[in-house]
């Protein structure tokens, strides 16, 4: 999947997080996290975020997530979503978003 | 006549060294001054009290909190004290609030080296748990200041008291006037213990000012200032009434908790603190009490608007008040005879002839982590950050009949339930009863009242059942990492160390 444009998903709420995906300046994949628990979630949200990217088949963007204590079901959902607009998909195919 | 009476005495050996009488005004000299009689104590501004007072490097200064984050005395008396040059005080307030990060300028500049609290928030906790001070600050309990008071660890020379009024002698309270905090319970142990006691009155009453929480034997100056507080900001976050669907289900498993605990009975006690499950627990409670028929001899502790709602409609006798957390509780405060204010030394004092504690049956109280083995932490954040105050909870919890803690399974992604606490505060086997919103665990030091909860029908669970819970939805948190460096050191009620916490690790 190609990111093609800057898009938006989540809020700011606590217990939710914010992605923001945009098309990669140059190429590769950049993932920045900053998160209320990165003390003790930090690696784990990274590795939520990287895995669904991955199922998603999304090798390059800028993708930053501010994360507000979220639950892994929701962080994979904003960044399901946030590729998803960015990549201007108009069809699902939900067997492989679940 | 005078002089007739020294030579007779003079020589009478019987007599020792006792000192022969020289005047009537010798000890009191004010006495010959009509003014001075009466105005002695009065000082134009803030810096000739702190002059008189004989305030030194080195010395111990204390406040009360009684205005929580709405506080203006201590940050502008401590600011005061950097400017006139004084170095290496001990502050001990009886809390310190997000308000106080002002403060951290003057631990840097050497003005304050040395801190008695019994918590903190905000930038002022996060800079001291960074590493700011060179001496670890002393994290107490209520009635655990007052014991370390007692006992001559803690030695407060001049207390800096923030009143609503006061008259010229000093007979001060905190229910008359503009900014009115309610009961200075905490105020009246400095006012008692202080080598002097500054008066910062927002208003100058005439004399006698009545009632007299605190009283002009206790008092030596008395100054006017502008503002001591302000009253709004006592219950920032505490009493708000909640509508969150997860705090109201913890609020009625809390009540059902208090119902079914076998202490439910005409007369009983309680204590619920200001957090907005344990607020809304009190609002159940009022049915269950008016179906059973029962009422209250008297609700203790921090004191709201809740509290005093079931007070007005009978059904609990007296409000024991030694911190008013609400406009509405001040009143209460003023206006009713039996709404009454205590020191934190009848509070809850292990040291004293008798604190109220010792007569709770059920007490309601708060956790940020608690662990299998039941112990409280309500000072460190789950990154390992000053973030809370010890208050009463160990107090309370060691005396009561039952202590129930409240609090929600996760905050955010945080689980409460933990393994083991970042920090002991309260030892868990003070602790009877943990309520979540995904069950309720009975500590096994209380089979009694696990079986009473169980044939309650009641969500009754093991506290591992519940950590393991909270871990299954959030993850497992890796390890916070610490330095060496011990940044506070907890102190049980009865002085002894209980915990230490470090330095965070950047």
């Amino acid at each position: 999947m190609k990111i093609v444009k800057e898009a938006l998903a989540g809020t700011l709420e606590s217990s939710d997080l914010l992605v923001k995906v945009s098309p990669a300046a140059g190429d590769g994949l950049d993932v920045v996290i900053s998160s209320e628990v990165m003390q003790q979630f930090g690696a784990q949200i990274e590795q939520v975020v990287r895995d669904t990217l991955n199922a998603l088949g999304v090798t390059d963007g800028l993708v930053v997530v501010e994360d507000k204590g979220a639950l892994d079901c929701a962080i994979r959902a904003r960044v399901q979503t946030a590729v998803l607009r960015g990549a201007e998909v108009q069809t699902f195919n939900w067997s492989a978003l679940s | 006549m005078n002089d007739l009476n020294a030579n007779r005495l003079s020589n009478e050996p019987a007599l020792d060294r006792l000192p022969r009488f020289d005047g009537y005004a010798k000890q009191t000299p004010y006495l010959k001054d009509p003014v001075q009689k009466r105005a002695r104590k009065v000082c134009e501004t803030l810096e000739d009290a702190i002059r008189r007072s004989g305030l030194k490097d080195g010395m111990t200064i204390s406040f009360h909190h009684a205005f929580r984050e709405g506080d203006k005395t201590i940050n502008t008396v401590v600011e005061l004290l950097a400017r006139m040059g004084y170095k290496d005080l001990t502050l001990a307030s009886s809390s310190l609030l997000s308000c106080n990060a002002p403060l951290i300028e003057h631990i840097r500049n050497g003005v304050v080296t040395r801190i008695y609290t019994s918590g903190m928030r905000g930038k002022l906790a996060e800079a001291i748990s960074n590493g700011l001070m060179q001496n670890p600050v002393n994290i107490h309990s209520h009635g655990g200041r007052v014991k370390l008071i007692q006992d001559g660890e803690l030695k407060i020379d001049v207390a800096f008291l923030g009143v609503s009024t006061a008259d010229c002698f000093g007979n001060a309270n905190g229910i008359s006037g503009r900014s009115r905090c309610g009961s200075l319970g905490y105020a009246m142990v400095d006012a008692q213990h202080a080598g002097t006691v500054i008066l910062l009155a927002e208003e100058i009453v005439p004399f006698p000012n009545a009632p007299a929480s605190i009283s002009q034997d206790q008092v030596d100056w008395v100054v006017k200032v502008d503002q001591i507080g302000d009253p709004s900001k006592i219950s920032v976050g505490a009493a708000r009434i909640t509508s969150n669907p997860r705090e109201l289900l913890i609020a009625r498993y809390a009540a059902e908790v208090m119902i079914h605990s076998g202490y439910f009975e005409q007369g009983f006690s309680l204590q619920t603190g200001s957090g907005a499950a344990s607020t809304a627990a009190t609002r159940f409670l009022e049915g269950h009490m008016r179906r059973k028929g029962i009422t209250a001899s008297f609700a203790l502790g921090g004191i709201t608007g809740g509290i005093v709602d079931l007070h007005k409609k009978g059904l609990i006798s007296r409000i024991i008040d030694t911190q008013s957390f609400d406009a509405d509780a001040a009143e209460s405060l003023r206006t009713s005879p039996d709404h009454i204010e205590i020191s934190t030394n009848e509070y809850a004092n292990p040291g004293s002839k008798g604190a109220f504690v010792d007569q709770m049956d059920l007490v309601i109280l708060s956790a940020l982590e608690i662990d299998l083995d039941f112990n409280v932490n309500v000072i460190t954040g789950s990154d390992g950050v000053m973030r809370g105050a010890s208050g009463g909870h160990c107090d309370v919890a060691a005396a009561a009949n039952l202590s129930i803690v409240v609090a929600p399974l996760i905050r955010s992604r945080i689980p409460t339930v933990v393994r083991r606490v970042t920090t002991v505060v309260t030892p868990g086997e003070c602790i009877g009863v943990l309520v979540t919103d995904h069950g309720i665990a009975v500590n096994p030091n209380r089979p009694d009242v696990r079986e009473r909860l169980t044939a309650a029908g009641l969500p009754v669970m093991t506290i591992e059942e519940l950590q393991q819970r909270a871990e299954s939805i959030t993850g497992e948190p890796r390890p916070i990492e610490f330095l060496d460096k011990v940044v506070g050191i907890i102190r049980y009620r009865d002085g002894s160390v209980i915990d230490v916490v470090r330095q965070v690790k950047a």
